[in-house]
C-alpha cells in the first residue's frame, strides 16, 4: 500500500478527495456572490425587518392588553381583549355555556387520536377500533342525552368541533365511496363505468358551492314525505358527496400504478375478482396514495369553511359572527381574521408536514429523485 | 340429461353471464333512484305550488346588478340577468387566471434562486397562502379594502381624474362605439396574423435550413389590420371623464371592491399552487441537459427558452389546467362578498321565484360546459406540447 508520501507525490490523495463546497450558512457567497445577488439579499433583508418589526410593534409594543372595545377603538395595535372576550364563542359558537367542556373534550378526544396514530410505531389492528370508538364518543360527547348530559341539538353546534367534524366526517365516508368509485371507473363493463364516469366528472366540473347549494335546497325535495333533514346532515351530505368525487381520481392513480404483472399474478393463483382487488391490488394502490390523500384532507378542512355561504355557524363564521358583536362592531376585524388565519394554518401546516415525512416514510422504491 | 352449461345454477358462473347480470342490476339500480327521487320532488313541488320550466327566464327581473358588461337594468328578463352573471365570472377567472400565472411564475422561479433568502422568502410566500383557507382570505382582502381607503365623498386622487375609496376605483373611460369594436376584432385578428406568418417562416426556416429576419414582417402583420381599421372605421376618441358628485362619483369606469378582493384571492391563493408547480417542472429537467446545452454552447437564457422549458411544460401543463379549472370554480366564493357572479345571480334569482332545482341546473350545466371547455383546450394544448415520441 503506498504510503501518503507517495500518494501525494502521485498526486492521488488530491483525486480521490472530492473538492471541498462551502455548504454551509456562515458562508456569504451565495448571499453576495455577485452585484445582483448582493441587491436581491438586500432587498429580502429589508422586507423581512419591515414585516418582523411591523408585526412586532402590532402584536406587542403597540397593542391593547388591557380595557374593552372602546380601549381597543383609541388604540393602533392589535386588540387582545377582544380574542379574550370571544374566544369560546369563536371555538364553541352558540353551544351552551355551561356544556363548553364537552365540545372541548371531544375535540382533545380528537385531536389526542390524531397525534397517536400519526406515530408509525402505533399502526396496528388496534388503530380501527380507536377510530370506530373516538367519532362516536365524540358525537356522543357533543349531542348528549346519556349518563345525564343534557341534549344539544346540532342547531347549536358550531365553531372549531364543526369543522373538525365536517372534514373527518367527509373524508372517512368519502374514502369508500371514492374506493367504490374508482374501481368502478377502471372496471371493464361497460355500464358500471359510464356511471361513474358521469358521477364524478359532474362532481369534479361543478364547484363546491353549487353542491352545498343542491344539498341544502334539493336535498328536502328528493326525501320522501315526513323525512325532514338536518341542516347540518345535508352540508355533510354534500361534503361526502364532493370528497368521495375527488378521492375517487387519487385512488384511480393509484390502481394504474400497480403493475399490470400483479394482477396477473392474482388471476394465475386463481383468485376473483374481489378477492384479488382485497388482497393483492387495492393494499398496494392504497399505500401509494396515502400521501395525496391526507393533502386532500389539508383541502377538504380548509374548504369545510364554505358551509357558511349555506348558513352552517363553522369556526370561520362563529369568528366572522364575533365581529359582527355590537359590542365590538368594526374594531377588531383584522385581529379576528389573523386570528382564524393562525388556526387554520397551524393545523393545514402540521398535516402537510406530516404528508411529507408520510412520504419519505412510504418510499420503498429506489428510484433516483429527478433532476437533482 | 340437461348439459351442463344450460342448468341454471351453472350459468350464474359463467363469467359473461355475470358481467351482464351486474350491468343490468347497477344501471336499474341508478334508474330505479331516479325514479323514486323524481317522483317525490314532483309531488313535492305540487303540493307547495311551486311553478315548474323555464318560462321565469323571460319575465323581468326586477333587481339590480352593480357590475355588468353588457347593457343591463332592472327591467331586463331573468336570462339577460344570469348572461351578466356568467360574464362576471368569466372576467373575473380570466384576470386571476392571469395574475395567478405571473405571480405564480415568479415565485416558482425565486424558489430555485441559488440566493437562500430569496428562496426562504418564496417558501413562506407559499406556505402563508396554501395553508389559509381561500374564503378566509376573501374576506380579509375584503375588509381590508373597506378598512383601509377612504369614504367616496373624501375619495383619493392619486393622479387627476382618478378616484380611489372603499367604493373601488374610478378611472376614465372611452366612450365606446361600434367602430372601437371593429378596431379591437381587426387587433385580435393581428395577433393571429402574425402567429401565422411566423409559423410559416419557422417552416420556412426548418425545410430550408437558413434563418432569416422575421420580427419585422411579424410586427407588419400584428399592426397592419388594427392601423387600417381605424383609418377606415374612423373610431372617435370621446373620454368619459368621471364626476365628483355630492354622494357618489359618477361617469367612468370603477372597478368595484368587490371585483378587486375577488381577483386579489383567487390570484394569489392559485398563485401559491403554480409555483409549486412551476418548482416541479423546472427540477423534473435533469442536469444533463443544461449541461448538454451549454457544452453545445447555448446561453444560459437560450438554454432556458429552448431546451429546458419545452420539456419542463410537458410536466407543468396537465397540472396547470386542474389549477385554471379549479380557479374558474373558485370563482364562485364571489357570493360570500357579493361580487355578482353567475352563482349570486342565480341565488337571487332563486330567491325572487323559488324555482331552486331550475337555477341549481342552470348554474351547474355553465360550470360543467366551461369546465369540459378549459379541460379540452389545456388537453389539446398538452398535446402540442408534450414530447414526440417514436
Amino acid at each position: 500500500m503506498a504510503t501518503a508520501a507517495e500518494m501525494d507525490a502521485l498526486n492521488l490523495s488530491r483525486a480521490v478527495l472530492p473538492p471541498r463546497r462551502a455548504r454551509s450558512l456562515t458562508s456569504l457567497k451565495p448571499y453576495f456572490g455577485t452585484p445582483l445577488n448582493a441587491l436581491i439579499t438586500l432587498v429580502c433583508l429589508w422586507l423581512v425587518y419591515r414585516v418582523v418589526t411591523g408585526a412586532w410593534g402590532w402584536l406587542v409594543t403597540r397593542a391593547i392588553v388591557e380595557g374593552g372595545p372602546q380601549a381597543c377603538k383609541a388604540g393602533a395595535g392589535a386588540c387582545w381583549p377582544f380574542l379574550a372576550a370571544k374566544l369560546r364563542f369563536m371555538l364553541f359558537g352558540f353551544y351552551p355555556y355551561d356544556e363548553h367542556w364537552r365540545p372541548a373534550l371531544a375535540v382533545a378526544l380528537f385531536l389526542g387520536a390524531i397525534i397517536f396514530s400519526m406515530i408509525p410505531r402505533f399502526w396496528t389492528r388496534a388503530l380501527l377500533w380507536l377510530w370506530l370508538a373516538v367519532p362516536i364518543l365524540c358525537g356522543v360527547l357533543l349531542y348528549g342525552g346519556v349518563a345525564g348530559l343534557p341534549v344539544v341539538t346540532t342547531t347549536n353546534w358550531g365553531g372549531l368541533p364543526l369543522s373538525f367534524m365536517l372534514s373527518f366526517v367527509g373524508l372517512a365516508l368519502g374514502f369508500p365511496l371514492g374506493v367504490v368509485l374508482a374501481l368502478a371507473r377502471s372496471s371493464k363493463l361497460p355500464a358500471i363505468q359510464v356511471i361513474a364516469i358521469v358521477f364524478i366528472e359532474v362532481v369534479r366540473g361543478v364547484p363546491l358551492v353549487s353542491i352545498l347549494f343542491m344539498a341544502s335546497v334539493m336535498l328536502p325535495l328528493f326525501m320522501p314525505d315526513g323525512v325532514t333533514v338536518d341542516k347540518l346532515l345535508r352540508a355533510q351530505v354534500a361534503i361526502i358527496i364532493f370528497a368521495g368525487a375527488y378521492i375517487a381520481e387519487t385512488v384511480r392513480g393509484g390502481l394504474q400504478a400497480v403493475p399490470k404483472g400483479q394482477h396477473e399474478a392474482a388471476a394465475a393463483l386463481g383468485l376473483g375478482y374481489w378477492l384479488a382487488m382485497r388482497k393483492i391490488i387495492l393494499p398496494q394502490a392504497l399505500k401509494i396514495v396515502i400521501p395525496p390523500l391526507v393533502n386532500i384532507f389539508i383541502g377538504f378542512f380548509q374548504d369545510t369553511t364554505l358551509v357558511t355561504i349555506i348558513g352552517l355557524l363553522d369556526f370561520l363564521d362563529t369568528v366572522r359572527a364575533s365581529l359582527r358583536d355590537p359590542n365590538w362592531q368594526g374594531i377588531a376585524v383584522i385581529e379576528g381574521y389573523v386570528f382564524a388565519a393562525f388556526v387554520y394554518a397551524v393545523f393545514s401546516y402540521g398535516i402537510g408536514s406530516y404528508s411529507r415525512f408520510l412520504e419519505r416514510r412510504l418510499k420503498t422504491d429506489h428510484e433516483r429523485s429527478p433532476g437533482r | 340429461m340437461a348439459s351442463p352449461a344450460s342448468s341454471p345454477t351453472r350459468l350464474l358462473y359463467d363469467v359473461r353471464v355475470r358481467a351482464v347480470l351486474y350491468q343490468v342490476v347497477a344501471v336499474a339500480l341508478v334508474v330505479g333512484v331516479g325514479f323514486y327521487l323524481f317522483g317525490n320532488v314532483s309531488r313535492k313541488l305540487a303540493e307547495q305550488n311551486i311553478a315548474t320550466g323555464f318560462a321565469y327566464l323571460d319575465r323581468p327581473a326586477g333587481f339590480v346588478i352593480s357590475q355588468s358588461f353588457i347593457a343591463y337594468d332592472s327591467g331586463n328578463s331573468y336570462a339577460r340577468a344570469l348572461l351578466v352573471g356568467i360574464f362576471n365570472t368569466i372576467w373575473v377567472s380570466v384576470f386571476a387566471v392571469v395574475l395567478s400565472t405571473t405571480m405564480g411564475l415568479i415565485v416558482g422561479i425565486a424558489r430555485l434562486s441559488r440566493n437562500p433568502m430569496l428562496s426562504l422568502l418564496a417558501l413562506l410566500y407559499v406556505e402563508a397562502l396554501r395553508n389559509v383557507p381561500l374564503l378566509l382570505y376573501l374576506f380579509l382582502w375584503y375588509a381590508l379594502i373597506i378598512g383601509v381607503f377612504p369614504p367616496v365623498r373624501e375619495a383619493w386622487q392619486p393622479l387627476p381624474e382618478v378616484f380611489l375609496s372603499n367604493g373601488g376605483l374610478i378611472v376614465p373611460s372611452l366612450r365606446w362605439s361600434g367602430a372601437h369594436s371593429a378596431v379591437l376584432a381587426a387587433a385580435i385578428a393581428g395577433v393571429v396574423m402574425a402567429f401565422v406568418v411566423a409559423g410559416v417562416f419557422r417552416r420556412r426556416r426548418m425545410e430550408s435550413g437558413r434563418s432569416q429576419t422575421v420580427w419585422p414582417f411579424v410586427l407588419a402583420a400584428l399592426l397592419a389590420p388594427p392601423l387600417l381599421a381605424v383609418l377606415i372605421a374612423q373610431p372617435d376618441f370621446v373620454v368619459n371623464w368621471p364626476e365628483r358628485g355630492r354622494f357618489r362619483i359618477t361617469g367612468g369606469v370603477q372597478v368595484t371592491p368587490e371585483f378587486t378582493a375577488l381577483l386579489v384571492g383567487l390570484g394569489l391563493s392559485a398563485s401559491a399552487g403554480i409555483a409549486e408547480i412551476v418548482r416541479a417542472g423546472i427540477l423534473s429537467v435533469g442536469r444533463g441537459q443544461w449541461e448538454a446545452s451549454r457544452s453545445v454552447g447555448l446561453r444560459d437564457r437560450q438554454t432556458m427558452r429552448l431546451v429546458v422549458l419545452p420539456q419542463a411544460l410537458r410536466v407543468i401543463v396537465p397540472p396547470l389546467t386542474s389549477s385554471y379549472l379549479s380557479t374558474f370554480k373558485n370563482s364562485s366564493l364571489a357570493i360570500a362578498i357579493g361580487y355578482p357572479d353567475l352563482v349570486m345571480v342565480s341565488n337571487t334569482t332563486m330567491n325572487q321565484t323559488g324555482q331552486a332545482i331550475e337555477g341549481i341546473a342552470i348554474f351547474m350545466l355553465v360550470y360543467l360546459t366551461m369546465s369540459i371547455a378549459i379541460s379540452l383546450f389545456m388537453n389539446w394544448y398538452n398535446a402540442r406540447v408534450a414530447l414526440v415520441e417514436r
